[in-house]
């Protein structure tokens, strides 16, 4: 049996996440890729936590099975209690709705929509009101600095100011968790410290936060840094 | 929000789209002028045969009424046997003949119906009056143009022109008392009408209680193919065609037609449906990434399935609103063509519309978009959301 890495300060507080023994391996022609080599760790409510390690150490594909927009090929991802690996797909669809919000690092917003329907479109999936998803939209786009740009449209924005509409959209339905993928990888360093300041409010205000990053600036910024190497973490 | 998703997606590239859409306008263009034409010309001859709500035409035995020469003898005989039976309401008689117009000189060579007034199905009177008494006629205004005649004018016209002896049979001066519109002739053919007696009168013996073709017409609720066949048994020397049976005729010789109508209607429709899910799925592709981000947020498969059919559906349906006012007109002008060719009447077209013609078009075309939106849709709903994303990412 594989040995199991001691509890995590996460654990002390009633984990949102719990992921023990993570395995997740790609078929490639003949051979099997070992993307994740049994992980395991918590994630405290409020936690704020960087995933950090070199080009395909397995961050993304973690993320990607923490998000429950992909299935382990052995172990558990519990989040709030729910073990959500083996979820179907309605179910898992339903999930990531309500308790999972997306940062990508392209922004990946809506080209033709104003920045306001971009984060009203989680809120519409999940059947809020019209009234009230706008008034949502509202309130989140001036939590990100951004209440008078609610009409433009992403190609009308800068990078730091899409990936700050990106993070609103995420927020929409209240998530449990946050996830964010290279949240900085595309913006220059004073608009990724726009960002960076804006996880740091989100932390404060009690977001429980999972970013995979190279940017040490970020990494910096969270509470506590995972380090992964070739499938498995090497250091907390 | 799908809605507003779906428009967006179109908007992204307008002239695309625009392209699009004129393309599946032209589609449906040919679509509807093929469905026109399918059904048209049968409806077309269907009111051509009851505009004046006759329902049985009685000719010549062996013969299609007035496409010979041939006449019916004893035509006071056919009318009494005909009016003795209490199914048959109506029954007029016809006679053809070529009536030849004196003047001055010159001669105008016209085709005249023999006609009872009182019950005749040939015209429609546009002025003046029916014939009154046996010296009057009404002609169309081919024939007035023609013969330089007006209302009121007395002419000189002869029938029963003998080649031989270069004689008239008979020849009478006629009281040109109104201006008709006759039904079944071409427009541009000079047309006359005079009683029946009088063009039998004129025609000689060879024309003395003949005539060319009895129309009739059924009591309400008598089954008109059953007393057609009550003619025939009662007068063998007749053929009585009814309008169903003329229809099975028409639907038979013109099968080709609807042949034709059909085939190029589906060549449309295929067309129609290759451009709209040529798009779609071209505008998919380009946005794999977007539609993984949607799924990853937590938008439903059937939301992106709603929104990528919802696409094609505006697409045809934008493009079907176009081309069907586009089909109707290349349908007018077709039918003005067509309806040049000689010796077609005037109240016959090829292409007729019918609403429920452009509702049938419209409904195949919108069947045609949702279905050539739900191989893309299908597509883009069973996309792996963490493959196609790192997939992204790595382009």
């Amino acid at each position: 049996m594989a040995a199991q890495p001691a509890p995590t300060p996460g654990a002390a507080r009633a984990p949102v996440v719990s992921v023990r023994g993570l395995r997740r391996d790609y078929p490639m022609g003949d051979e099997i890729v070992r993307a994740l080599r049994g992980v395991s760790f918590d994630i405290g409510a409020g936690e704020h936590v960087a995933i950090v390690g070199p080009s395909g150490c397995g961050k993304s594909t973690l993320l990607n099975l923490l998000g429950v927009i992909d299935r382990p090929t052995a172990g558990e991802v519990r989040i709030q209690g729910r073990d959500v690996g083996g979820l179907p797909d309605r179910e898992a669809t339903a999930f990531r709705l309500r308790h999972i919000g997306f940062v990508f690092q392209r922004f990946y917003l809506m080209p033709m929509l104003s920045a306001r329907e971009n984060v009203e479109l989680p809120m519409a999936e999940a059947g809020v009101p019209a009234a009230a998803r706008a008034a949502r939209a509202r309130e989140l786009l001036a939590y990100v600095g951004l209440a008078d740009r609610e009409r433009h449209r992403p190609a009308q924005l800068s990078g730091g100011e899409q990936q700050r509409v990106a993070i609103a959209r995420a927020l929409a339905n209240r998530p449990t968790l946050l996830l964010a993928d290279e949240p900085t990888g595309e913006l220059d360093a004073a608009t990724g410290g726009e960002v960076i300041a804006l996880f740091q409010r989100l932390r404060e205000d009690g977001t429980t936060l999972v970013v995979v990053t190279h940017d040490d600036a970020l990494a910096r910024a969270a509470g506590r840094v995972i380090q992964m190497r070739d499938g498995g973490i090497v250091g907390r | 929000m799908i809605g507003l998703l779906a428009a967006a997606a179109l908007r992204r590239h307008p002239a695309r789209t625009v392209l699009a859409v004129l393309g599946v306008a032209v589609a449906a263009a040919l679509l509807l002028d093929m469905v026109m034409l399918a059904t048209g010309m049968r409806e077309s001859f269907r009111r051509f045969l009851l505009v004046q709500g006759f329902d049985l035409r009685i000719a010549p035995k062996g013969t299609l009424p007035m496409d010979t020469e041939a006449t019916i003898g004893d035509a006071d005989g056919l009318l009494r046997t005909l009016r003795a039976n209490p199914d048959i309401a109506v029954a007029t008689p016809v006679l053809g003949a070529q009536l030849h117009v004196i003047e001055r000189g010159r001669t105008v060579t016209s085709f005249a119906v023999g006609i009872d007034p009182a019950t005749q199905a040939d015209y429609v009177l546009e002025a003046g009056v029916s014939p009154g008494h046996a010296d009057w006629m009404v002609a169309n205004a081919a024939f007035l143009a023609a013969t330089h005649a007006r209302l009121g004018d007395t002419l000189d016209v002869a029938a029963g022109f003998d080649p031989q002896l270069r004689v008239y049979t008979g020849r009478r001066r006629l009281v040109l008392g109104g201006r008709a519109r006759f039904l079944y002739t071409a427009a541009d053919e000079p047309v006359a009408a005079l009683p029946i007696a009088t063009l039998q009168a004129m025609g000689g013996p060879e024309r003395a209680d003949r005539v060319s073709l009895v129309l009739a017409r059924v009591r309400e609720g008598a089954d008109a193919d059953r007393v057609a066949a009550w003619v025939d048994r009662h007068v063998p020397r007749v053929s009585t065609l009814s309008t169903n049976v003329a229809l099975r005729q028409v639907d038979e010789r013109m099968g080709y037609f609807r042949q034709l109508g059909l085939i190029l209607g589906a060549v449309s429709l295929a067309v129609g449906f290759l451009l709209v899910a040529t798009l779609v799925t071209v505008s998919v592709n380009e946005r794999v990434g977007e539609i993984a981000v949607m799924r990853a947020i937590g938008v439903r498969r059937r939301r992106i399935v709603q929104q990528i059919v919802l696409e094609g559906l505006w697409l045809t349906l934008v493009g079907a609103i176009l081309g069907l006012a586009l089909g109707l007109v290349t349908a007018r002008q077709l039918n003005a063509i067509l309806s040049d060719f000689p010796g077609l009447p005037s109240t016959f077209h090829f292409f007729l519309f019918q609403p429920v013609a452009a509702w049938r078009s419209l409904g195949l075309l919108v069947a045609c978009g949702a279905l050539a939106g739900a191989y893309p849709a299908w597509r883009a709903a069973i996309l792996p959301i963490a493959g196609t994303l790192r997939r992204e990412a790595i382009a």
